[in-house]
Order: structure tokens, then C-alpha cells, then sequence
């Protein structure tokens, strides 16, 4: 008897670089017990997967943009950085995802009612989409900033355009909107517009670090998605331990969203460089692969 | 013929140069005639006090008796008829504190036990080898049981349920079931070929296998027992404890459960042909004194380091490691530092570890475990150079747990609570077992769990039915 529930088939329905290096990938089940089926129904805002997408390949973490439960579909949107990553842009529409378990991680604390900022920075602006559509449809005053190092770069305008009431736009070429770091506009928003109750900032962890600065100066909170090296994204291996108001805690289980203002920066930082350069030989052990297969 | 000797037949080992270089196993195991002539140490005692040595109560006087008459095939049927991973079992579990401390052999002046746990390999590693044939068994009755954690205490309660005809479906978080088999113990003490047939062997006795799935997180608790007639939650202590001093948070500092996870499941061994990087640099510290702190010492000796040093609070007569664990780790170069104990972690200009405090102990009265519990000598400290430390100091329970399943009670430590008789927990039809209604334990006792609890739940459903 062929057990009736596994393997369930998780495949690409479309994937598209919408950014130098910048993809946007979206996964479904073949069935409604399907991981992007069972992820889409389950997920809320800020929440992650763990994808892995071959026999040797690592597991990583990708927080999810967008779910579709009506088309069993989990939408990713990642920029490559190292083996990992690479290998998932190099799938194909119709190629199987190996595995896909989520969604882990604690949802964002959606408030109501509120003024709120949302900064997105780089890649990071995806992972803030749900957050911002979520305070967006629970009656909140959502302020946007996005900034990218360059025009290329800033992603998905449109569809925050649509979820925020103020927009503002930053590159630090100034190829597009106001020229400099979203600091920088943000100094300026709450100059011109007052303070905010609660904010949310997602991107470089150097970032973050400097938005929760300017957050600790002007006294109001702001979560931050800490993006520490996870191993099972489960609570199991304490690889992605944060120190956070001179706590442990485990950005996977007790995460991934912190208090910027509480949170350890530079420990992240130099946590973050733990496996650097090996995965250095990695990315480059992979591009020669690479290059072989296409011969 | 019975064999008088009083030694258990020799078994031949790689020898230790050779085993430190890579991740193959220790020794091959019995060959036929060996396996036979050790199978003629055994008495055949009519009150078999082995059985009850073994947490699952395998006829081991009844398999060994088929070795003696080399029916092979015999002797698996009767080893497989109560255990389902009996090349895991025989492998790793303690034999030497179960089965065979109870063996009548072993009470004979100067004697050793029979060595069934050998034996036990033996018979599995033949049927493997031979040619495994699945036993289908149709599904009789209708109510279906979710399993959730496919380690040793899901793996025993699914296939028990499966054999007597239930519908079971087998939940595993991570993306390849056995849990602690397959992302703890490493390769060169259990092979993942080994735990794959073994898993593949139930998983055609019909049940379903379903993996990347987190209970509590990709299905919600509720949702699952409105689905399933009873559950069983067999999800290990798999939070990694730390010792939580000075500079835990460094670069090289590893829980135990992070390193063998990299390396096993993950396959770091490999890199970079496998993704998944680990450093160990040239001196390893590996903290703890258990089973799980041999396999990284072991596992990080075979991965190049120079030195490996365990640390250890007490001494040698507490090491709750097995003796064969020990013991090989020693031949393979494994220093051992007891009565220490790190109290900080040393920083580098990398924000690499680069050393570690260490306090001397010396042991005072016994404390609730029997053993003498260390103490430390004031002022007595030394400073050990390592580019990695390794903590292999213990486990608790999953924190998803926590969140997932706020119904069930849970004891102080977090473990969940059970009926001892049918280890339901406080909610009916909802069953627990194995780590995380003891706390870290072994797999055979988790396969004990397994047993028992599969019993509780079939006299539940046989009740409300």
C-alpha cells in the first residue's frame, strides 16, 4: 500500500527577477495538504519558511510575502546572496521546491487604530509587505518609507502604494525619491508629522540598528525581524541565539521580531559573519558546478 | 553446543587511527560464525531475566536460540515480532545496563554477559542485507491516529498501531523522519542508510509518513483532533540548554544539538559538496559528560581538529556515558579534563572564541541523584586555549510546545504530564511519550513509551467506541 499522504508536491508557479539578483517566486501544492497550501491557510503577517531546494542544499529561512490559501500559493521573495539562494533562482516554473515548513516564527503584533511607521530597506522590503497590509486593513495610519541603494533596486512600490496612506521614497544615489538613507526621512517625518506610535523596520541589520537609534531618541517602539544563521528554524539548534535586553533569546522560536531598541546590534552583526568564509568556498564551489553542467 | 567462554566473542574493531579519519562505523559486527558461537554462550534460562531488562520485552532468549540453530530467518521474525528498529537498537542502545546486567552469564565469577545487543545487530544487519520483505497489513479498524515526531517513541506507537490494523499518520517538523536518530547520533555510531530501511520498514506496514509538517504551527493543535480519534505527541526535549556564561554568544560556541545537527542531518561532513558549513578550527572543547557529548567530541575529531578536550564537573566514576562510548572516544584521542568546569568564554579580535576560564571542582555529599556533586574550589581556576567550544549539557522541552499545545498540562520543567499507566495526558484522547514526558533519555526507553502508550490508546478508543 503506497501511503496516501506523502510525498506532497510542492512546485514553482512562477518565478521572476524583479531586481537585479532580486527574485520573486511563488510555491504551490499539488493537494490541500500540501505545505503552501497548509503554510497559506496558517501563516499571518511576519511570520517565515524554511526552504530547501535540492538534496545537498542547506535549510533557510525566507520570510513570506504574500499567501493565496485559494491557490494554495506562498509567495517568497529573496535577493541571492550565497549557494542557497542561488540555487533556488535558478528554479524553473513547474520545478519541484524539495521542502517547505512554516510557518515558523511568532506573527507580527498587528495593533489597531494607530499611527504607525513601516520601514522597508532592500530586500527587506518584501518581508514588510504583510506587515504593512495587515496594519493597513486594521485601521491604521500607515506610514511608509522605502529606501534601496538605487532605483533598480526598490521593489514593489506599487503594491505599497496601495496599503499606505503616506509613501515616501528614498535611494542613496538619489536616482529616486529623496536622496539618502531612510534615516534620514524618517528624522524628517516625524519633524514634519509628529511621532508614531509603534513602528516597524525590516532590512540590512546595520539598518535596523540605526532605525531602532533614532526609534530609542525619539521613545517610541519599533520591532525589528532579526535575521540571525538558523540551522532547523524550530527551536532546536540555538544557532540563531540574539541577545536581547542582555537576554538569550532564539530569534527562530521567541522571534523573529524584537524591540530594535533592546535588541544587541553588533553581537547580530558579527554572528551573522560566523560561517563567512565558508560560505564564500561555498558560493564559489557551487558557480563552478555550475559551469560544469553547462558545458 | 554451548560455549563456556567467559570473554563475549571477540569483535573485531577498525582501529582507532583509521576510524578518527572518517565517519564509517567502529566495527562490521558479527560474522556468521562469530554470531553463532556467541548465540552458544546463552542458557536458554526458562525465567529469562533479559526480558526483563528490555524496556520493550523482546524474546531474546527465543532469537538467540535461532542463531544457535542458524535459522536466521527464524530468528528475525521473532526479534521483529517486538521491535521494529532492532538494527538501531542494536546499535545504541545500553545493553550493558539493561538486557545484559540482567543476563544469568554475566553473574558467573569473572564472566560477561552474552552479547545480545550484538546479536541483536547481527540478526537485523542479515534480514537487511538478505532482502527485506515488506509486511503489509490491511487497515481494519476506522478511527485513524495522528502520530506527531516520527523519532524512536512515534516510529514504536505508529507501527504498533499499524500492525493492529489502524490508520496512522506520522508527523515530522523537520524534512527526514527519525528525529534524534537521524539529526543526533552521529554516522560512525548509526548509519542513516540503516535508519532509512528501518523507518521504510514501517512506513510499509501502511503508515503515512508526512514530513516538513509542524504541529501546532502548519496545522494547528484543534485542527488536528478534529481530524484524528486520538494523538500522539512524540516531539523530543529538543531545546539545546547553555551554560549561559560569559561569552556564550561568541563565534565557535555550538550547542551540541547545532553541531550534530550540521553535521548529520545536514551533512556538513560533506561541505562543500553538501551546503551546510561547519568550523571547528584546532582545539575543541566539548563540555558535558554524556553520550551526547562523546558523539561531538568523536564526531569533531573526525572532522579534523588537533585536540579534542572534554570537560567534565566530576570524575570518571559519575560519567553518565556509556563505557563503550568512553572508551572508544579514548583510543580515538579524546582528552578528558574532570573536575573543570568553564565559567567564561574568551574572545578574539574576530569576536572568534579563543579560550576558556575554567574552574577546578573537587566533589562534596551526594546530591538527588546519587552521585557526588561537584563543588567549586575557590580561587582554583586555568585558562584552556580552543577556537570552539562545543556544550553538550542537556536538552529541554520544545518551545513551540508552549505555544502549539496550550491545552495539555505541563509539569515545572515544561514536560508534559501523563497517566503512567496509559500515558494519556490531561486531555482525553490525547497521548504523550518519550523525551518529552521524561526529559532526555534513550531511545529504547522512548520505544518503551512507544509500546505503552500504543496499549493506552487502543484501550481508549476500544472504551469510547
Amino acid at each position: 500500500m503506497t501511503p496516501a499522504i506523502e510525498p506532497t508536491q510542492e512546485s514553482v508557479f512562477t518565478i521572476r527577477e524583479i531586481a537585479p539578483k532580486i527574485f520573486d517566486m511563488t510555491i504551490v501544492s499539488s493537494t490541500e495538504e500540501g505545505s503552501a497550501a497548509l503554510i497559506s491557510k496558517h501563516a499571518k503577517a511576519g511570520q517565515f519558511v524554511m526552504i530547501r531546494g535540492g538534496e545537498e542544499a542547506e535549510r533557510i529561512p525566507l520570510t513570506i510575502a504574500q499567501t493565496e490559501p485559494e491557490k494554495r500559493a506562498v509567495r517568497l521573495i529573496f535577493q541571492v546572496a550565497g549557494t542557497s539562494t542561488h540555487k533556488l533562482s535558478l528554479l524553473k516554473p513547474g520545478d519541484p521546491v524539495l521542502n517547505l515548513a512554516g510557518p515558523l516564527g511568532k506573527p507580527s503584533e498587528i495593533v489597531e487604530g494607530k499611527k504607525v511607521l513601516v520601514i522597508g530597506g532592500g530586500v527587506g522590503i518584501a518581508a514588510i509587505l504583510p506587515i504593512a497590509r495587515e496594519l493597513y486593513h486594521a485601521g491604521n495610519e500607515v506610514t511608509v518609507v522605502l529606501g534601496a541603494r538605487t532605483t533598480a533596486l526598490l521593489i514593489l512600490k506599487d503594491e505599497f502604494a496601495q496599503i499606505s496612506h503616506h509613501l515616501t521614497l528614498c535611494t542613496d544615489d538619489g536616482s529616486e525619491g529623496h536622496k539618502g538613507f531612510v534615516t534620514d526621512a524618517i528624522k524628517d517625518l516625524v519633524a514634519y508629522r509628529g511621532v508614531y506610535d509603534v513602528g516597524w523596520a525590516v532590512g540590512p541589520t546595520i539598518m535596523m540598528k540605526m532605525c531602532s537609534e533614532i526609534a530609542k531618541q525619539l521613545d517610541f517602539p519599533l520591532w525589528t525581524s532579526l535575521n540571525p544563521i538558523m540551522v532547523d528554524g524550530t527551536g532546536m539548534c540555538g544557532g540563531c541565539r540574539v541577545l536581547v535586553g542582555d537576554e538569550v533569546f532564539f530569534a527562530c522560536v521567541d522571534g523573529p521580531e524584537f524591540d530594535g531598541r533592546l535588541v544587541d546590534w553588533d553581537n547580530l552583526m558579527l554572528r551573522q559573519k560566523q560561517f563567512k568564509n565558508e560560505e564564500a568556498d561555498s558560493y564559489h564551489h557551487c558557480r563552478l558546478e555550475d559551469q560544469l553542467n553547462s558545458r | 553446543m554451548l560455549n563456556r567462554s567467559k570473554q563475549k566473542t571477540k569483535l573485531t574493531e577498525r582501529s582507532p587511527e583509521d576510524r578518527r579519519k572518517d565517519f564509517l562505523e567502529v566495527n562490521d559486527g558479527y560474522t556468521f560464525t562469530e554470531a553463532v558461537s556467541e548465540a552458544d554462550r546463552c542458557l536458554q534460562c526458562r525465567n529469562a531475566p533479559c526480558i526483563q531488562g528490555c524496556p520493550v520485552a523482546i524474546d531474546i532468549p527465543g532469537f538467540i536460540k535461532a542463531i544457535q540453530e542458524k535459522d536466521l530467518e527464524r530468528s528475525w521474525e521473532i526479534l521483529y515480532t517486538t521491535n521494529q528498529l532492532p538494527a538501531i537498537c542494536g546499535r545504541v542502545c545500553p545493553q550493558e545496563k539493561q538486557c545484559e546486567e540482567r543476563c544469568t552469564v554475566g553473574k558467573i565469577k569473572d564472566s560477561e554477559p552474552v552479547a545480545i545487543g550484538r546479536l541483536e545487530r547481527f540478526t537485523a544487519d542479515w534480514k537487511r542485507k538478505a532482502g527485506f520483505t515488506p509486511v503489509t497489513i490491511e487497515v481494519t479498524k476506522p478511527e485513524k491516529i495522528a502520530v506527531v515526531g516520527s523519532g524512536p517513541a512515534g516510529l514504536t506507537v505508529a507501527s504498533e498501531l499499524a500492525k493492529n490494523g489502524y490508520a496512522v499518520d506520522l508527523f515530522e517538523a523537520l524534512h527526514a523522519p527519525g528525529g534524534v536518530l537521524t539529526y543526533g547520533i552521529p554516522e560512525f555510531r548509526l548509519p542513516k542508510e540503516i535508519v532509512r530501511a528501518e523507518i521504510e520498514g514501517i512506513r510499509q506496514l501502511g503508515v503515512s509518513l508526512r514530513t516538513d509538517l509542524i504541529v501546532g504551527k502548519t496545522i494547528y493543535f484543534d485542527e488536528i483532533r478534529q481530524k484524528y480519534r486520538a494523538v500522539f505527541l512524540g516531539i523530543g526535549a529538543g531545546a539545546p540548554k547553555f551554560m549561559g556564561v560569559s561569552g556564550t554568544n561568541l563565534n565557535g560556541i555550538f550547542s551540541a544539538s547545532e553541531f550534530l545537527t550540521r553535521v548529520n542531518l545536514m551533512k556538513a561532513f560533506r561541505f562543500p559538496y553538501a551546503d551546510t558549513p561547519i568550523t571547528i578550527g584546532k582545539h575543541v572543547i566539548v563540555v558535558g559528560g554524556g553520550n551526547v557529548a562523546m558523539d561531538a567530541a568523536r564526531s569533531a575529531m573526525r572532522l579534523g581538529a588537533q585536540t579534542v578536550t572534554i570537560v567534565y564537573r566530576r570524575t570518571e566514576t559519575e560519567l553518565p556515558a556509556r563505557w563503550e562510548e568512553y572508551h572508544h572516544a579514548i583510543e580515538e584521542g579524546i582528552r578528558f579534563m574532570w573536575l573543570s568546569n568553564p565559567i567564561a568564554y574568551l574572545p578574539g579580535p574576530d569576536f572568534r572564541v579563543t579560550g576558556a576560564r575554567i574552574q577546578k571542582m573537587g566533589l562534596g555529599d551526594p546530591d538527588a541523584s546519587g552521585r557526588r556533586k561537584p563543588v567549586p574550589l575557590p580561587g582554583v581556576e586555568e585558562t584552556l586555549d580552543c577556537d570552539c567550544v562545543i556544550e553538550a549539557i542537556g536538552q529541554s522541552a520544545h518551545r513551540i510546545l508552549s505555544e502549539g499545545f496550550k491545552e495539555v498540562r505541563l509539569n515545572r520543567y515544561g514536560y508534559i504530564e501523563v497517566d503512567p499507566e496509559t500515558l494519556m495526558t490531561s486531555v482525553p484522547g490525547v497521548f504523550a511519550g518519550g523525551d518529552i514526558v521524561t526529559g532526555a533519555a534513550t531511545v529504547i526507553e522512548a520505544m518503551g513509551a512507544g509500546k505503552t502508550a500504543a496499549k493506552g490508546i487502543m484501550r481508549y478508543l476500544t472504551a469510547i467506541a
